[in-house]
């Protein structure tokens, strides 16, 4: 029973081993295509058109409710300090520094982490892929590095969306809604938010921006060519993102703070 | 020709280096295609044009943009000179007043028809037909068949078909080769390969149910079998 449990521990840990080790490499290949894929980069932003323009609604409708939350809980929170004109600078640093990109993030993967899969998991399955290696075209040069790089460009930007329409929602609830001083709001906000907590927002968003790309073009470009691979790593993709994106922002709070 | 599991594919995938054999050797223009380094293999293959079972088409581009596809991947040619040639390419498959279909709104023949044409864009030395007649109903079949034969002789190219039916292999190739269970069990002129007595051989071409190919999966006594489910 001990044996047999411990032979499982082991070949988890093999597995994990081994899948990190797949990672690395393909983060590595991806890192040496960059220069060249920049340099065909109409390829690059017709990406961020497909990951980035297509979850604007997403992006918006959920930073714009986030921020009424926020400027609901802030407004109750705050108000029993006695200090409801600081809903702004709560509101902000909150969105900018650890919603925003997070909650951004989160929604990328879900809606176009899981597209790239399994766009590239049925062009394995319906020998798109194969295709292109036949016609002496590099499918990871051609096909992967512009949507790597596209959701790495689209993330901080969709991020930076969510922030403001977040705090639009923020002041929305704050000063229409709960009475809050709007000159008030907007100065303490002004006051409180540092070019630093703006950039750590804008760091985070890239490297999620850079997880979350590549655990989907992984997933997608190694899935199994059958319906059920495809639907496979899709799933996956959601699953290693979303903890990797709650792991990746543990690290980066912590070293920056 | 062989029957479904007997190898064709992956012999295929071994001529164009998409997969490593075990044992053996495969040379194209007398160079080991194991040993090629990615960018040679990557040239070999310029020099071939594969029609994959499906048509392979890429579903984002309409179908002058997949024949144009090589074209501007591999040169610089000016938009007028890709235009012409795309459009001869199309031409000789019939389907020029199809260009700005997409994929999805292909028949099965058609789509067949437009990976041919993109398979033969960048005039290739070695032409690679996987299943082509998979799923086409008779019509689409002999249309399929004839351009096979028709670009073989016009572009004077060598051309490989996988297939596992007999009657349209015997009409157009010059020679067989029958594989089974990975081996090749006959080769010759199709008429040699059908004259053939080995009886796995007449059994694939006279399509027998049974024979050397059992009907059924080995498994153990079915009384036997149908008691211990009991």
């Amino acid at each position: 029973m001990a044996t047999s449990v411990l032979r499982e521990l082991h070949e988890s840990v093999e597995d994990a081993l081994r899948a990190l080790g797949a990672y690395t490499l393909f983060a590595g290949r991806l890192a040496a295509e960059t220069p060249r894929a920049l340099l065909r980069f109409r390829l690059v932003v017709e990406q961020v058109h497909n990951t980035g323009a297509l979850s604007l609604v997403i992006i918006m409708m959920s930073g714009l409710f986030v921020g009424m939350v926020l400027g609901l809980q802030g407004f109750d929170l705050l108000e029993r300090f006695g200090s409801e004109e600081s809903l702004g600078s709560a509101a902000a640093l909150g969105l900018l520094k650890e919603l925003g990109p997070v909650i951004t993030a989160l929604l990328f993967a879900g809606r176009a982490g899981t597209a790239l899969a399994s766009e590239l998991g049925l062009m394995r399955a319906t020998d798109q892929l194969a295709a292109i290696e036949m016609m002496a075209v590099d499918p990871v040069r051609r096909v992967v590095m512009p949507r790597f790089l596209g959701g790495i460009i689209s993330m901080p930007l969709l991020a930076a969306i969510f922030s403001m329409i977040g705090l639009y929602g923020a002041q929305l609830v704050g000063v229409q809604l709960m009475g809050v001083d709007q000159g008030q709001f907007w100065s303490q906000m002004r006051g409180a938010v540092e070019f630093d907590d703006v950039m750590e927002g804008v760091l985070k968003s890239v490297v999620f921006g850079i997880a979350c790309s590549l655990v989907a073009v992984y997933e997608g470009y190694h899935s199994m060519p059958t319906a059920e691979g495809v639907g496979r790593a899709t799933t996956r993709t959601v699953v290693i993102s979303s903890v990797s994106i709650l792991l990746l922002d543990y690290m980066l709070t912590a070293v920056m703070l | 020709m062989g029957p479904s599991g007997s190898g064709k594919t992956t012999l295929l995938r071994l001529i164009t280096g998409q997969a490593q054999a075990d044992r053996g050797l495969v040379e194209f223009d007398g160079r080991n295609v194991a040993t090629l380094s990615r960018g040679e293999l990557f040239r070999m293959r310029r020099r071939m044009g594969m029609l994959f079972q499906n048509g392979a088409l890429l579903t984002d581009f309409d179908v002058y943009e997949n024949i144009a596809f090589p074209l501007r991947e591999h040169t610089r040619l000016p938009e007028r000179l890709v235009r012409h040639i795309v459009l001869t390419k199309l031409q000789a498959v019939g389907l020029r007043g199809a260009a700005r279909l997409m994929p999805a709104e292909l028949s099965g023949g058609m789509a067949r028809r437009v990976a041919l044409a993109r398979a033969i864009v960048m005039d290739p030395e070695l032409l690679i037909y996987d299943e082509p007649f998979v799923g086409l109903d008779p019509i689409s079949m002999g249309v399929v068949l004839r351009l096979i034969r028709r670009l073989n002789d016009t572009l004077g190219v060598t051309s490989i078909v996988v297939s596992h039916d007999v009657r349209e292999i015997i009409a157009v190739a010059d020679c067989c080769h029958l594989l089974s269970g990975g081996r090749i069990i006959a080769s010759g002129s199709p008429k040699e390969v059908a004259a053939s007595d080995s009886e796995e051989v007449r059994q694939f071409m006279h399509g027998q149910p049974d024979g050397p190919v059992p009907f059924h999966y080995p498994a153990s006594d079915y009384a036997e079998h149908v008691r211990q489910v009991r």
